[in-house]
C-alpha cells in the first residue's frame, strides 16, 4: 500500500520535473509544455513503452497529460485492430472522450457561475 | 536636429491627483497618493470599465482639488494599455472637454506630458490636463493570462500597478516648472522575452537620458532624482551599466524606478517591481509630486519607459522596441 | 537598425535574476506527486465502492472527480494559487489542462456567453485537443499499415 503510493508520487513528481526543468531552461509556455508532454506520451504508447511506465506508477502515470496521449494512441491503436481504418479516426477521441467532454461541461458551468478575481 | 525641448518660463504644474488600488495601498509611497481603492472593480461589470471609471474619478478629483470647471480646461490628453485605449476614451466620455488619446505604452504619461508643454508654450492652449491608467487585471487578461490560470510567475516577471495620475499643466506661474523635455526614440536591442520587459526598455531609457544630458550639456548629479518610469530592479542595474559604457554616472546622483518605489518588491512579491502606465504617472503626481512641493528635489528628471509589444508581435516572434520619454521638472 | 546588440543580450542573461532551479524543480516535484497520489487514492476509495463497475469505468470516474474538482478549484481562485507555487507540478496532470480550459471560460463571460465564454475556453489548452486527436489519427493509420506486425 505504502509502496504503491509511493511509486506514483515518484513516477507523477518525475514526469512533473522534467517539464519544470524544461519551463526553467527553455521559457518555453505553459500551453507549448503541455503539447510536448501530450507528444511524448503518444509516442511512448505508440512504441508501447508506457503501459510498463503506467504498471509501475499507476495514477503516477495516468493522471498527467502524458497519461492523456497515451490513451489517446491506446484508442486508436485498439480502434484500427478491432474497426480498420474508421477505427484509426474514432478510437482516440473515443478513449478520451469522458475527459473531454467533463472538462467542457464543468468549464461551462463554472464559466457561468463563477466570475474572475483580481489578486 | 535637437530632440530636446526648451519651454522656457511658460509651463508649471498647478496640481496633481492621484488613486491607487488595494494592492499599491500596501506599499511603501502609499501615503502619498490621493486616494485608495478598497475594490479594484469600483462597483462596475469588467476590469476595463473599471480602468475607465479609476481614470475618470481622477480627473474628475484633479478639477476639484484645483476648482475648476471643465469649461476652464483646454484640453486632456490621456491613455492607457487597453486594447485601442480603450479605457481613457470611455473615462472622457464622463466629461465636456476636447480630449487627444494617446499611445507610447508605459510610457505614455511622459509623452502626455511633453504634447500639453508644446501646446502650452506654443500659447494656443492655456490649461491642459495629463493622465494615464492602468489596471493589474485588465493588462494580465490582454498581455498575460486568464486570472485564475494556474502559471507560474518568473522572477523576472514585473506587476501591472492598478493606478491612475493626473497633472493639470498651465501657463500662470506655479511651484514647479516644467523646464525642458527629450522625446525619446525607438530602440530596440534584440530583446524578445516579454517576461523582460525591464531589459527591453533599459537601452531606450539610457539613450534618452544620454541624449537628454548632451543635449542640456548636464552631468547626472544636476538632478536631485531620476526616475525612470517601470524597469524593475533588473531593469534599472542594467540602464546603470550601460549608462556607464557611455560615459553617464550615476553614482552621485539619486537614480531610481518607479516601478520600485511604489512596491515592496520582496513583501508583495512583484518580481522586478511595478509596471504600466500608471506607474509613472501615479508615482510621480502622488510622491515626487508633493516631495518637490516639500523641497526634498529641487530638480527632477522622469523618464517614463515603455515596451512596445502588442499581442501579434509577440505572438509572430519580433523583438521587443523599447521608448522612452524624459521630463525635466524645477521646483522654484 | 534592428541588429540584435550581442554584448546586450549578454549582459542581460550575466545581471538579471535566474530563475532559482532547485527550489521551482523541488515544489514541481511535491505538488505533481501529490496531485497524482489524489488520483490514485480517488482510483482505490472508487474501487471499494463501486465493486461491480470495471477497472476502466473507475478510471473514468476518477477523470470526472479530478476535473471537477479542479474546476471548483479554479472557480474560487485556489488554483492560480497552487499553480504558482507548483509550476509545472500544476501544469502536466490532467487539472492543469483542466484549469487551462476553465479559467478563460471564467475570464471570457464578460464578452458574453457565446462569442466571450464558448469561444475562448479552448483559447490556451485548444492546442492539446488539436495536437492530440491529429496525432491519434497518425497512431492509428501507421498501425492500420503495419497491422501484421502487431
Amino acid at each position: 500500500m505504502v509502496l504503491t503510493y509511493l511509486q506514483v508520487f515518484i513516477t507523477g513528481g518525475i514526469i512533473c520535473v522534467l517539464g519544470q526543468i524544461l519551463i526553467n531552461l527553455t521559457k518555453l509556455t505553459p500551453a507549448r509544455i503541455l503539447v510536448m508532454f501530450l507528444l511524448i506520451g503518444v509516442l511512448l504508447e505508440a512504441i508501447g513503452v508506457y503501459k510498463y511506465i503506467t504498471k509501475f506508477g499507476g495514477a503516477g502515470a495516468s493522471v498527467p497529460i502524458t497519461g492523456f496521449g497515451a490513451a489517446l494512441a491506446k484508442g486508436a491503436i485498439d480502434g484500427t485492430i478491432s474497426d480498420g481504418l474508421l477505427g484509426s479516426v474514432s478510437g482516440g477521441l473515443e478513449a478520451v472522450a469522458v475527459g473531454i467532454s467533463a472538462v467542457i461541461f464543468f468549464a461551462f458551468v463554472s464559466g457561468i457561475l463563477a466570475s474572475s478575481k483580481t489578486k | 536636429m535637437s530632440q530636446t525641448k526648451f519651454f522656457q518660463n511658460s509651463v508649471f504644474i498647478q496640481e496633481t491627483a492621484s488613486i491607487v488600488g488595494p494592492k499599491e495601498a500596501d506599499g511603501p509611497i502609499s501615503g502619498y497618493f490621493d486616494r485608495k481603492l478598497e475594490d479594484d472593480l469600483l462597483g462596475q461589470k469588467t476590469y476595463e470599465l473599471a480602468e475607465s471609471k479609476l481614470h475618470a474619478l481622477t480627473i474628475r478629483l484633479l478639477l476639484n482639488k484645483a476648482k475648476l470647471n471643465e469649461k476652464d480646461i483646454d484640453l486632456c490628453i490621456g491613455g492607457d494599455l487597453t486594447d485601442e485605449i480603450y479605457c481613457s476614451n470611455f473615462a472622457m466620455r464622463d466629461f465636456d472637454i476636447p480630449f487627444l488619446g494617446m499611445y507610447s505604452a508605459c510610457a505614455t504619461f511622459g509623452a502626455t506630458l511633453i504634447s500639453a508643454a508644446l501646446y502650452i508654450y506654443s500659447g494656443q492652449m492655456n490649461k491642459v490636463v495629463c493622465s494615464t491608467t492602468s489596471h493589474f487585471s485588465s493588462a494580465e487578461r490582454q498581455y498575460r493570462f486568464p486570472l485564475e490560470f494556474g502559471n507560474q510567475r518568473t522572477p523576472l516577471a514585473q506587476w501591472t500597478v492598478t493606478g491612475c495620475g493626473a497633472s493639470l499643466l498651465n501657463n500662470k506661474e506655479g511651484h514647479i516648472k516644467l523646464e525642458s523635455a527629450t522625446i525619446g526614440k525607438i530602440v530596440d536591442f534584440g530583446v524578445s522575452d516579454v517576461n523582460n520587459m525591464g531589459a527591453a526598455m533599459a537601452p531606450a531609457a539610457m539613450k534618452t537620458i544620454l541624449s537628454h544630458l548632451e543635449e542640456t550639456s548636464r552631468d547626472a548629479d544636476y538632478y536631485d532624482l531620476i526616475a525612470t518610469g517601470d524597469l524593475g530592479d533588473g531593469g534599472l542595474q542594467l540602464l546603470k551599466e550601460i549608462a556607464k559604457d557611455e560615459g553617464i554616472r550615476f553614482d552621485k546622483t539619486n537614480c531610481t524606478d518607479c516601478g520600485i518605489l511604489i512596491f515592496n518588491r520582496e513583501a508583495q512579491k512583484v518580481g522586478q517591481g511595478g509596471s504600466g502606465a500608471g506607474c509613472s504617472s501615479a508615482v510621480f503626481n502622488g510622491y515626487i509630486y508633493n516631495k518637490m512641493i516639500e523641497r526634498q528635489y529641487r530638480n527632477v528628471l522622469l523618464v517614463p519607459t515603455g515596451a512596445l509589444i502588442s499581442k501579434t508581435s509577440s505572438l509572430q516572434g519580433q523583438t521587443i522596441p523599447g521608448i522612452a520619454h524624459a521630463i525635466s521638472f524645477e521646483r522654484i | 537598425m534592428n541588429e540584435p546588440n550581442k554584448e546586450y543580450l549578454k549582459l542581460i542573461k550575466e545581471k538579471m535574476p535566474k530563475t532559482k532551479h532547485f527550489s521551482t524543480i523541488v515544489r514541481a516535484f511535491i505538488i505533481g506527486g501529490l496531485i497524482c497520489c489524489i488520483g490514485e487514492a480517488l482510483n482505490d476509495i472508487y474501487g471499494l465502492i463501486f465493486k461491480t463497475l470495471s477497472e476502466d469505468e473507475i478510471k473514468s470516474i476518477v477523470t470526472i472527480t479530478i476535473i471537477l474538482i479542479t474546476a471548483i478549484l479554479t472557480s474560487f481562485g485556489i488554483y492560480d494559487k497552487i499553480g504558482n507555487f507548483g509550476g509545472a507540478g500544476s501544469i502536466i496532470p490532467i487539472t492543469g489542462f483542466a484549469n487551462a480550459v476553465v479559467s478563460p471560460a471564467i475570464e471570457h463571460k464578460k464578452e458574453g456567453i457565446i462569442l466571450g465564454l464558448c469561444s475562448n475556453m479552448f483559447k490556451i489548452a485548444g492546442p492539446i485537443i488539436v495536437v492530440g486527436i491529429t496525432s491519434s489519427i497518425c497512431v492509428g493509420i501507421f498501425v492500420l499499415f503495419f497491422k501484421g506486425a502487431f
